[in-house]
């Protein structure tokens, strides 16, 4: 009885030691998780519960004000219950979201969160319910049929991106952005999700091995320069138009000034 | 001693005094040089705008040879098999296909094709600009008005050559391209469907477009425009080419360097300059870069689709319409969206080659002018001219609009909105704002002619007063500013029947508009006066 007394009466002398040891662990830990210098060592692993969780925490901490506490969307911004680790993927690494503010569509910039950051915060939507993964590297590293994803890309992306990936304008300030500096990753993922005003190409539209095709294309004009000469920005006549009018036409006029002041 | 067959004594004479009467003896050039080599010719920079345009059509011709020996007009199928990777294997036309191997197959073959497709831009840009001269300095009065005809089906056909030109690769922006000529041409009552399957061979695009187009393109436009080319120069010589006023230059005379030698060594290196400016230009910078359009497929269309910058006009006016504008009507459908931008720019065409005679009729003068207006002098004309400027340039804005709405980040709404403001009410602004800067440098000139210039020189007077002194101009730059017509409204006055005429009324109305706000000349008159205040 006494001993029982005197166990319940008493803490064990070294639990204090061990509260503190616990409480280093976990602040050292978090403080890893959420350190860009350390984030490098580990990966996240998508079926693992601690990503899960620590997606969880970054999400309520940046994203629940508009997306809600559990993800279940809020008037400022849509439910990401079933959008997949690829959409998160996609917004959060290509620095769409956090959204800088409302606008017609959310604008790129440099992303906020580290990769590691961005899994967790994608695996944390996915184990929200199922939506499209994050593409394997064999789909987007390009190695595909340029030929056939030129031709699948003129019909189904140039009317808004231009054939040339220039980007283009669509209705009320919305565009579709210019694609020369886009991964291959995002590329797919944008394709599988549909981004801001974009359409999804589901696999049954655009099977995975068309995707590749896509996107060889795309890295295909990404890294070969026009062998033409400087593209004036891809942007088709009015480049050239405006190029030949300032500079072609300018140039000459300026010479048809210095011809007739020579003989005055 | 000598075995000469001849006993004259011929004068021994060089090899090029030689040659030239060889020459000479058997086609009697000499006349012919001695007439056109003493012609003056007048040293502005702006006469030489039209030269531009001459001698990149020359730059045309010689790159457009060479790429006829290679291109093939047909639209039979192939499957392309050149260097270029992403078009491997994909079917298109062979004209298509020729015009890939023509840029990554044949020698030199991309270079020559780009500058071809710069010179035409060239081109057509220099009639524009030598237009907007003829017309701001005056330069198609009597009698040069069959020449601003001529000028104008020049401008024409150099959009049509460009055109055809543009649409003949066969690749996705030439097929969009002439989707919209097909669509315009069906768009037009009762004619349209029928003239559409004439000009196509059938429901488009067909088989037949770019072989038609080809002949249109290399043989028949091209005829007539060297054709013509050739008339306005003629006439150009016929008439003199007007000069500005100056001391010493008249009606009468045309002032200047003579073509021989002076002038055509100067033209001749203006030439080269302009083929050197070219080949750079075609050698640095892209231009229609078909392998990306990919061949024509009437399905997609490309964003940033637009045609070559002389058609963006055209497009812009298409691209203004407000949304609805085509209804159906006795089991018919009336496409005004079409119908409106057509007649718009009909009338606009009309009256820019209508205008020397509308301007000759207000102002009822039969006499001949050599001497070029400063715009100026002429407030009301250059002021139509910068309504009609404005117009023209709010259409070709908008051919434009998604370009402008990306890059400028705006709506594509307040874009077409703010150019549809552009067109309708832009020149109405600009002909009252350029009407009243003429009038505010008549007479600025007219002050300076009667009181001099201010030359910032302060002198105080032993009266305590400051004055500035005014210094007059020297003979030379007052002429300048003095010699240029002054018309004034013109009365209306019956006729031999004693009636007065609606054309008469019109007229009148028509002078008061054009010659109701004017600032007189300085006259020798007032001139005197004013030195004699002044000494």
């Amino acid at each position: 009885m006494n001993r029982s007394k005197r166990r319940t009466g008493r803490r064990h002398p070294l639990a204090t030691v061990a509260l503190l040891a616990l409480g280093l662990v976990f602040t050292g830990g978090a403080y890893a998780a959420l350190s860009s210098g350390t984030a490098a060592q580990a990966e996240a692993e998508p079926t693992s519960q601690e990503t899960i969780e620590q997606g969880k925490k970054l999400f309520q901490a940046n994203c629940a004000t508009c997306h809600g506490l559990e993800a279940q969307g809020t008037n400022n911004g849509p439910s990401l219950i079933g959008v997949g680790a690829a959409a998160v993927d996609f917004q959060v690494g290509t620095g769409r979201m956090p959204m800088q503010m409302q606008g017609p569509q959310a604008q790129e910039k440099p992303p906020q969160f580290t990769d590691e950051q961005t899994k967790q915060l994608a695996y944390y939507v996915a184990s929200l319910g199922p939506g499209p993964d994050i593409p394997a590297d064999s789909l987007v590293n390009g190695g595909g049929d340029a030929a056939n994803g030129a031709e699948l890309f003129r019909i189904n992306c140039a009317m808004c991106h231009n054939v040339a990936g220039a980007g283009g304008a669509l209705t009320e300030g919305k565009f579709a952005p210019p694609l020369t500096d886009v991964s291959g990753v995002h590329i797919y993922e944008a394709m599988v999700t549909g981004p801001q005003n974009m359409p999804v190409f589901n696999d049954l539209n655009i099977s995975p091995e068309d995707k590749r095709d896509v996107i060889t294309y795309l890295k295909y004009v990404q890294d070969n320069r026009s062998p033409g000469g400087f593209e004036l920005g891809s942007l088709g006549p009015v480049a050239e138009g405006l190029f030949i009018w300032i500079f072609g036409l300018g140039a000459i006029v300026a010479v048809t000034v210095w011809i007739t002041a020579k003989s005055n | 001693m000598s075995t000469a067959p001849s006993t004259q004594v011929t004068p021994k004479r060089s090899f090029t005094a030689s040659a030239s009467v060889y020459v000479n003896e058997r086609t009697s050039l000499a006349g012919f040089v001695k007439e056109l080599g003493r012609k003056a010719f007048p040293d502005h920079w702006s006469f030489l705008l039209g030269e531009i345009a001459l001698f990149s059509f020359v730059v045309i011709l010689i790159s457009g040879t060479f790429l006829t020996f290679f291109f093939q007009a047909s639209m039979a199928e192939v499957h392309y098999d050149g260097s270029y990777v992403p078009l491997k294997g994909v079917e298109m036309s062979v004209a298509m296909a020729s015009t890939l191997d023509i840029s990554f197959d044949i020698r030199g073959g991309l270079f020559v094709r780009q500058m071809h497709h710069w010179a035409a831009l060239l081109f057509v840009a220099a009639i524009g600009l030598h237009m907007l001269r003829i017309f701001f300095t005056g330069a198609f009065r009597k009698p040069r008005e069959f020449n601003w005809l001529i000028g104008f089906t020049l401008f024409i056909l150099a959009m049509g050559e460009g055109f055809t030109g543009y649409s003949l690769p066969d690749d996705l922006l030439s097929g969009n391209g002439l989707r919209i000529i097909d669509g315009l041409i069906k768009g037009i009552p009762v004619i349209g469907t029928w003239t559409s399957f004439l000009l196509f061979g059938g429901e488009f695009p067909g088989t037949a477009i770019v072989g038609r187009l080809y002949t249109l393109h290399i043989l028949l436009l091209p005829a007539i425009v060297v054709a013509l080319i050739a008339i306005h120069l003629v006439l150009v010589v016929v008439h003199k080419h007007t000069q500005y006023a100056a001391p010493g230059k008249t009606q009468q005379n045309a002032v200047g360097p003579p073509i021989l030698p002076i002038y055509a060594a100067k033209a001749g290196g203006f030439f080269f300059i302009i083929f050197g400016v070219l080949a750079l230009i075609a050698s640095l910078f892209t231009i229609n870069p078909i392998w990306n359009y990919g061949p024509y497929d009437p399905s997609p269309v490309s964003a940033g689709t637009q045609p070559d910058w002389y058609i963006g006009f055209a497009d812009g006016a298409l691209r203004l319409i407000p949304p609805g504008w085509e209804f159906v009507w006795l089991d018919r459908t009336w496409s005004f969206n079409i119908l409106v931008p057509l007649i718009a720019i009909g009338i606009f065409i009309l009256l820019v080659v209508a205008y020397p005679f509308i301007e000759a009729w207000v102002k009822g003068d039969h006499r001949e002018h050599h001497i070029a207006d400063r715009p100026r002098n002429a407030p009301t004309r250059t002021a139509i001219g910068a309504a009609g400027v404005t117009f023209y340039a709010g259409l070709w804005a908008a051919a434009s609009s998604d370009i402008l709405a990306t890059h400028f980040s705006l709506t594509m709404e307040g874009v077409i909105h703010a150019l549809q403001a552009m067109v309708i009410i832009g020149p109405f602004v600009a002909y009252f704002i350029a009407k009243r800067v003429c009038i505010a440098l008549q007479k600025k000139d007219r002050e300076v002619v009667l009181h001099g210039y201010e030359s910032g020189r302060i002198v105080k007077l032993p009266g305590g007063e400051f004055i500035e002194v005014h210094q007059p101009l020297d003979e030379y730059d007052r002429w300048k500013l003095v010699s240029y017509e002054s018309y004034e409204p013109l009365m209306i006055r019956p006729n031999a029947r004693g009636k007065i005429t609606v054309g008469q009324r019109l007229r009148a109305g028509m002078s008061r508009w054009f010659f109701e706000d004017r600032i007189a000349p300085v006259t020798k008159g007032e001139l005197e006066a004013s030195h004699s205040a002044h000494h």
